[in-house]
Parts: C-alpha cells; sequence; structure tokens
C-alpha cells in the first residue's frame, strides 16, 4: 500500500509548552508509529519562555502525513500543529558549518565557491577552512556537493526552520 | 497541606470513592494520609497488574475514572500491562506511582525506574510533579484529561519529598484547563452530507464500536434510536457489545474475527457504511485492500486519529458520539428524507439468507457420556441471568470469543473485556473492579483455566472483601486459542499449548474459604449454574469442556470478510495466504 511514488516531503511547525518531556513524546510517537523524522529543531520562541517551536520536516504518504497530524495534536501539550507545504508560502532556512581539509591546491577553489555562495568563512587554519552557510535544503545541499569535489569536509547542519511568508502571524509565536 | 494530603484531597474532590493500590517506600506518606481520613476507600491488591484492571473494570462499568496507586520501581512497572490495556481499550484511570525523591532520580536509587519515560508511550499523558505547589494543577487536570475526549490512563509520578513538602491545595474549580479542548460538536456540513447518504443507501450498515459506550448511556440510547428509525441492519464490534440492545432484530451481532456470517458479509456488501465510535481495527476488518470494497463510509468519532487511518472514508466526522448522532437525528426529523424502502427489502432479504445459515451452530449431545460444550455453558449461563441485569468480564482466548457471540447484552457498560490488547489475566481483578463498583450486583468472570492463572493471586483480594464474584471458568485443559491456531495454521503441532499443572479449582476456591463448584457433563450445568447463583459469596465454578472445540466462524488472519470459515469442513477450500501466516 506504500506506493513510493505518492511520498511527500511536509515542513511543519509544531507550537508546545514548553516543558520536559515534549520533545520526548514528540520523537517517541514518530519513532513507536514508524514515522519518518528528516530533520527536527527546537527552541523556545515565546517571550515567557512558556511556548516551544518544534520545526520539522518528514515524509509519508498524503494518509501518513494525515495521521502525523492527528497524532501530534493529540499530545496534550502540543497547541498547534502547522503544515506549512500545506497552509502556503513559506521560507525555509538552514544553517551549516563545513570544515574542509586537505584542499591543497584547491584552498582558492573554496574560497571562491564560498563567495558565490555567499557563505562566510568563520575559522581559517593552515589547512582548513570552516564556512558557515544559511539558506534554502536546496542550495545547501549544492555547496556541500562542490566542496565535497574539493577535500574531506565535516559537515554540521541545523536542520530546517521554517516560517510563513506574508502577514499571516503565528498566535503564540 | 502535605502533598500526601493535597493527592488525598484531590481525589475526594473529583468525586472518587475508592481507589486500588499496593503499597511500598515510596508511597508510606500517601498511605499516611489515607489512613488519616474516611472519604476515600482503598481496596488492597496481590499484584498492581491487578490493581490496574480492577480500576478498568470498575471505571468500564460505572462511567467514573478508575485510580490506582503504586508504589516506585517494581509498582509501577507492573502496572505498565494494565496501563498499556486502558490506552488501546480507550479507559480512563489515573494512576499515581510513588518515585524516589527528587534529588536522587536519574542515580538509580532503590526502587527507582524511569516511570514516565518507561509509561509515555502507554498512557495517555503523564506527569512528573517535582514541585508541590503544581500538585493541584496536575491533579485535576490529570482527571479532565483521563475523562473528556477520548478516554485513556494518565499516570501522575510522586517523588516522595514532594508527598512530604507543605504547600496550598487549590480546588477542582480554581485550576484551569490546558488547550486540550477535544472537538465535541460534529461539523454541520457533514452531517447534512451523512444524513442524505444514510437515506439514499440501499444496502446500509452501522458498525458500532466501544466509543458509543465510552461516550455513555444517553449517546447509546441515541445509536440506538438511529438504528430504529432508519430500521437498517446494525453490528457491534467487540468492545461496541451493548450499544444497542441484542434483542433489537436489526442487530446483526458481532463482526470481525469471531463475527457472525451476517454481519460480516453483510459489512462486505453494502453500500453505506455508517461506523460510530468504532475504529476499524484489524479484527475487524480481515484484509484491508478487500475490506468492504464497494461502500460510502462515514465515520464519527472523538479522536481525528482514529479517521483515515486504516481506511480512507468519504465522511469524516469529528465529534462526540452522543452529540453527532443527535445531530444525525434532528437533522433527518427535518428533512424526513424518503428511504428506498424497496432495494432495503432486497438487502434484508440477502441478510436474512446469510442469517440462515446460522453460523454460530454447535451440537450439545446429552448423554451422560457426552462432554460439555464451551458454547452451551455459556449460553446456558446466559439463559440463567439473563433477568438479573448481570456485569460480564472475559479473561482472553475462545472463551472470550464464545461469550461475545453467546452473552446478549441489552444496555452498554455491562460487558468488560480486553479488546485491544487481548490481556490473559484481565478477566479476574476486572470483576473485582466491577463488583466494587456494584456491590449488590452480579457479576461473573467468563475465563479460560490459562488465563485465570496469570491473575489467580487477587482471590486473595477477593477473599479479604468477601466479594461476590463468580468466576466461571471454560476449563478446557488447553490454552484453546493458541490451540485452535495450531491447529488450522501450524499442521496440528501442539508447541506448549496444553495447560499443564493446573491446581484443583475447587481446592483452591476452598483453600481461600471460597466455594468451588464443577460440572463435567451436560446435564450438570444448569444445577451447577443455578448452586453458584444462590451462594452469596465469591464461587468458582470448574466447567470441564470438550477439548478440541474450535471457535467459529473464522476470518483467517489476511484473509477478506467474504472468505469467512463456517467450521472445519471449511478448511480445504481455504488456505491460508502467505502475507497472512505473518499476521497474528
Ligand atoms: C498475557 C498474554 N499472553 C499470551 C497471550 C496469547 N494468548 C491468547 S489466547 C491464549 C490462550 C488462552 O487460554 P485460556 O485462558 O485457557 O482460554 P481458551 O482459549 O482455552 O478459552 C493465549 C496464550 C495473551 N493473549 N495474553
Ligand atoms: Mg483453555
Amino acid at each position: 500500500m506504500t506506493n513510493k511514488s505518492n511520498i511527500e516531503r511536509h515542513v511543519m511547525a509544531v507550537l508546545v509548552d514548553n516543558e520536559p518531556g515534549v520533545l520526548a513524546r514528540v520523537v517517541g510517537l514518530f519513532s513507536g508509529r514508524g514515522y519518518n523524522i528528516e530533520s527536527l529543531t527546537v527552541a523556545t520562541v515565546s517571550e515567557d519562555e512558556s511556548v516551544s517551536r518544534i520545526n520539522l520536516v518528514t515524509s509519508g504518504t498524503p494518509m501518513i502525513i494525515e495521521q502525523i497530524k492527528a497524532q501530534l495534536e493529540r499530545l496534550v501539550p502540543i497547541r498547534e500543529v502547522h503544515d506549512l507545504t500545506e497552509e502556503g508560502p513559506h521560507v525555509e532556512h538552514e544553517l551549516t558549518l563545513v570544515k574542509i581539509t586537505n584542499a591543497g591546491a584547491e584552498r582558492r577553489e573554496a574560497l571562491r565557491i564560498a563567495d558565490i555562495f555567499r557563505a562566510r568563512v568563520v575559522d581559517t587554519a593552515v589547512d582548513s577552512f570552516v564556512f558557515s552557510l544559511t539558506g534554502s535544503p536546496v542550495k545547501i545541499e549544492s555547496f556541500l556537493e562542490l566542496m565535497r569535489n574539493l577535500g574531506d569536509v565535516e559537515i554540521a547542519r541545523s536542520g530546517v526552520v521554517a516560517i510563513m511568508r506574508g502577514e499571516k502571524r503565528k498566535r503564540d509565536a | 497541606m502535605s502533598g500526601a494530603e493535597m493527592v488525598i484531597k484531590a481525589l475526594a474532590d473529583q468525586g472518587v470513592e475508592v481507589i486500588f493500590g499496593y503499597p511500598g517506600g515510596a508511597v508510606l506518606p500517601l498511605y499516611d494520609a489515607i489512613f488519616k481520613q474516611n472519604s476515600v476507600r482503598h481496596i488492597l491488591v496481590r499484584h498492581e497488574q491487578g490493581a490496574v484492571h480492577m480500576a478498568e473494570g470498575y471505571a468500564r462499568s460505572t462511567g467514573k475514572v478508575g485510580v490506582v496507586l503504586v508504589t516506585s520501581g517494581p509498582g509501577a512497572t507492573n502496572a505498565v500491562t494494565g496501563l498499556t490495556d486502558a490506552l488501546m481499550d480507550s479507559v480512563p484511570l489515573i494512576c499515581l506511582t510513588g518515585q524516589v525523591p527528587t534529588h536522587l532520580i536519574g542515580n538509580d536509587a532503590f526502587q527507582e525506574a524511569d516511570t514516565t519515560g518507561i509509561t509515555r508511550p502507554c498512557t495517555k499523558h503523564n506527569y512528573l510533579v517535582k514541585d508541590v505547589d503544581d500538585l493541584s494543577a496536575v491533579m485535576h487536570e490529570a482527571f479532565y484529561v483521563a475523562a473528556s475526549g477520548r478516554p485513556g490512563p494518565v499516570v501522575i509520578d510522586l517523588p516522595k519529598d514532594v508527598q512530604f513538602a507543605e504547600g496550598e491545595y487549590f480546588g477542582p474549580d480554581e485550576v484551569t484547563h490546558r488547550h486540550y479542548l477535544p472537538q465535541t460538536i460534529g461539523d454541520p456540513a457533514r452531517i447534512a452530507e451523512a444524513v442524505d447518504l444514510i437515506a439514499g443507501a440501499k444496502k446500509p450498515i452501522f458498525y458500532i464500536g466501544g466509543g458509543c459506550v465510552n461516550a455513555g448511556p444517553e449517546a447509546c440510547k441515541a445509536v440506538s434510536e438511529l438504528v430504529r428509525m432508519t430500521g437498517y441492519p446494525a453490528t457491534t464490534t467487540l468492545m461496541g457489545l451493548g450499544t444497542i440492545p441484542s434483542s433489537l432484530p436489526q442487530w446483526l451481532g458481532m463482526l470481525g474475527m469471531h463475527g457472525t456470517y451476517e454481519a460480516n458479509l453483510a459489512m462486505h456488501g453494502c453500500d453505506v457504511m455508517v461506523a460510530i465510535g468504532a475504529r476499524f481495527d484489524d479484527r475487524v476488518t480481515g484484509r484491508i485492500d478487500a475490506f468492504s470494497p464497494d461502500s460510502k463510509k462515514i465515520h464519527i468519532d472523538i479522536d481525528p486519529s482514529s479517521i483515515n487511518k486504516n481506511v480512507a472514508v468519504d465522511v469524516p466526522i469529528v465529534g462526540d458520539v452522543g452529540e453527532v448522532v443527535g445531530q444525525i437525528l434532528d437533522s433527518w426529523k427535518n428533512k424526513d428524507p424518503k428511504i428506498d424502502s424497496k432495494a432495503l427489502e432486497g438487502w434484508w432479504k440477502q441478510i436474512e439468507e446469510w442469517r440462515a445459515v446460522d453460523c454460530l451452530r454447535y451440537e450439545q449431545g446429552q448423554a451422560a457420556t457426552d462432554t460439555i460444550k464451551p458454547q452451551y455453558a455459556i449460553e446456558r449461563l446466559y439463559e440463567l441471568t439473563k433477568d438479573r441485569d448481570a456485569f460480564i468480564t472475559t479473561e482472553v482466548g475462545q472463551h472470550q470469543m464464545w461469550a461475545a457471540q453467546f452473552y446478549k447484552f441489552e444496555k452498554p457498560n455491562h460487558w468488560m473485556t480486553s479488546g485491544g490488547l487481548g490481556t490473559m489475566g484481565y478477566g479476574l481483578p476486572a470483576a473485582v473492579g466491577v463488583q466494587v463498583g456494584h456491590p449488590d450486583a452480579l457479576v461473573v468472570d467468563i475465563a479460560g483455566e490459562g488465563s485465570t492463572m496469570m491473575n489467580i493471586q487477587e482471590l486473595g483480594t477477593i477473599a479479604q472483601y468477601n466479594l461476590p464474584v463468580k468466576i466461571f471458568i471454560i476449563n478446557n485443559e488447553w490454552l484453546g486459542m493458541v490451540r485452535q491456531w495450531q491447529e488450522l495454521l501450524h499442521g496440528a503441532r501442539y508447541a506448549e499449548s496444553y495447560s499443564a499443572g493446573l491446581p484443583d479449582f475447587i481446592k483452591l476456591a476452598e483453600s481461600y474459604g471460597m466455594r468451588g463448584l464443577r460440572a463435567t457433563q451436560p446435564d450438570q450445568v444448569d444445577d451447577v449454574i443455578k448452586q453458584m447463583l444462590e451462594i452469596d459469596g465469591p464461587v468458582i465454578v470448574d466447567m470441564v469442556v470438550s477439548k478440541e472445540e474450535n471457535c467459529f466462524p473464522m476470518i483467517p488472519g489476511g484473509a477478506a470478510h467474504n472468505e469467512i470459515m463456517l467450521g472445519l469442513n471449511d478448511r480445504e477450500e481455504q488456505t491460508q495466504s502467505e502475507d497472512g501466516m505473518v499476521l497474528v
């Protein structure tokens, strides 16, 4: 029944009470029911720190995506579940730190590419650079691919954070 | 007020009359608080699993929230099976667990377990209270969460220092709940759609589940009215038995793996299915891609995550069964739609043909050499108790299915069984809980000899409180349901399914100061049942039944409703698909 062709990627914003165990509830739900998590980030977003926002990217058939939302909404400390993919135009951003070593003759090339991508050099050593880049996951992917060709890379990625475009503002965030 | 006193005060303020528990080091302050008051009664169990099943039986039969109190570590882990059972069957429970003092949490302290971690997936919600100032709010919120929306078990983990700490208590009216607000009223547009679909049906069926029982007796009345008003056929799930009176001619019996032929074929062949408080569980649907292929489906449920989970439906209605069915009834009366009597006549004719197959038929010889058929024992139990408003609990296995097939219910809340988890050892403690909630009622646990041994220690609880529970053991000397599957699907290789080493149930009863009765021949069945009913106190009945009887009809795992087996003779034509073999 799980037809590969109708697997969709969805970006969700989940507003939760900032209390111990919420993240475990969410992650436990995904692992217990066999749903995918492509990335997940969490931080508090309200002035009084009572609300956290979980940004998560998941994938599944439309029926599974609907289930994920319904199951999330059932958790008591969850306030709102927003499926940004469904709700409309939104911006997705990710932060990545890339360390490239052993680039040898390609050190200059690495700098040049970083410049094109507007990545910042945050650390330089004799044999390495650390670049910081923010942008859409697609942009980051292409940057990483180019870097991998130039030397040994170590990558730290934040996972996607996303927000709706325009005037609509989330109630609590 | 100390934290422990607050807990007990909160229970009293929530209307709790009785709790089921077992003491230990981490709950001593709570027991001290119990000792000093009279409003909440405590029933001392013999094992924490028993406590949870008792609370389940109490909750399901009274409609109230069941409350459990256990100590930390092993007390809490022993409760896990019961909590999972309650989650699967949507039973509202509060389970108070003791915990090591807050400063020791995480240190592998004596009798420490990560209770909130362990119970997170088997509760509707859980709390660890680290500050006595949060305690009142948590207690009251827990009751709200357990009982509202789709009910379920809630654990409150109480470190010992919090039980000792002094703080201020707030009553239920002084705390505000969070944003957990289940939707109870159905979307009017969907209601209108549903009414049109129901009215236009040519081959309709109501598929009624345990959610109706959870929605309360009034909701069940509304469902019955809808069934009566339309005149359409209706089937109930294992958990939904009693929602509509079984005496209604439109009732086709239970559906699913061991449901009736007519119910399953009507589900398969219908053109409009109205699912009410049911969740399209795999025991009900059989092979999912062959499930009721030609029907439009309406699904009423309080839990949005139950809708479109296993089966895609055409008209989803999120809401409380009582509210939504009430809306449908109102709209129906307003519109006064014309139903397709001619088509319905044909449908009923078809159903009557299926009914005529008489799928629950069995043969009981009456000679002294004949063995008692389990079906007969249960049917006689029903006939001799049907006027006594009896409460029935069951264990898990063949006897459970026969009880569901042969014991008939006119009202909800009288049938307590472990449906979702299928927990052997549920029935005996559940019967205790029912009896505590209804001291004067007739409470019968229809049991298997295997399951009975799983929580047999609760005989001690029955003896201590002299609860007049009747334990009616359908003793086939086998883990019958396992034996049946081995016979049908594993070449009759009976690996480890014989109930060896059984006690003499009569002597066992007597050793607890109870009465024990036994029947071994068909002509003793009525006498034994009558004697059992005459005895005021607890009784164990050892119904020695035929060992090889199988439970039919049966939809083998991975088969569709219309591939239902009526009996062993059907076997040649039916072969288990490979996909089906892996299913449980
Ligand atoms: C706790 C638990 N362990 C195992 C099972 C698997 N199981 C299902 S039915 C059954 C046999 C039950 O035997 P008995 O109580 O004698 O009932 P019978 O089927 O013979 O009527 C078993 C072992 C279960 N349901 N629950
Ligand atoms: Mg048995």
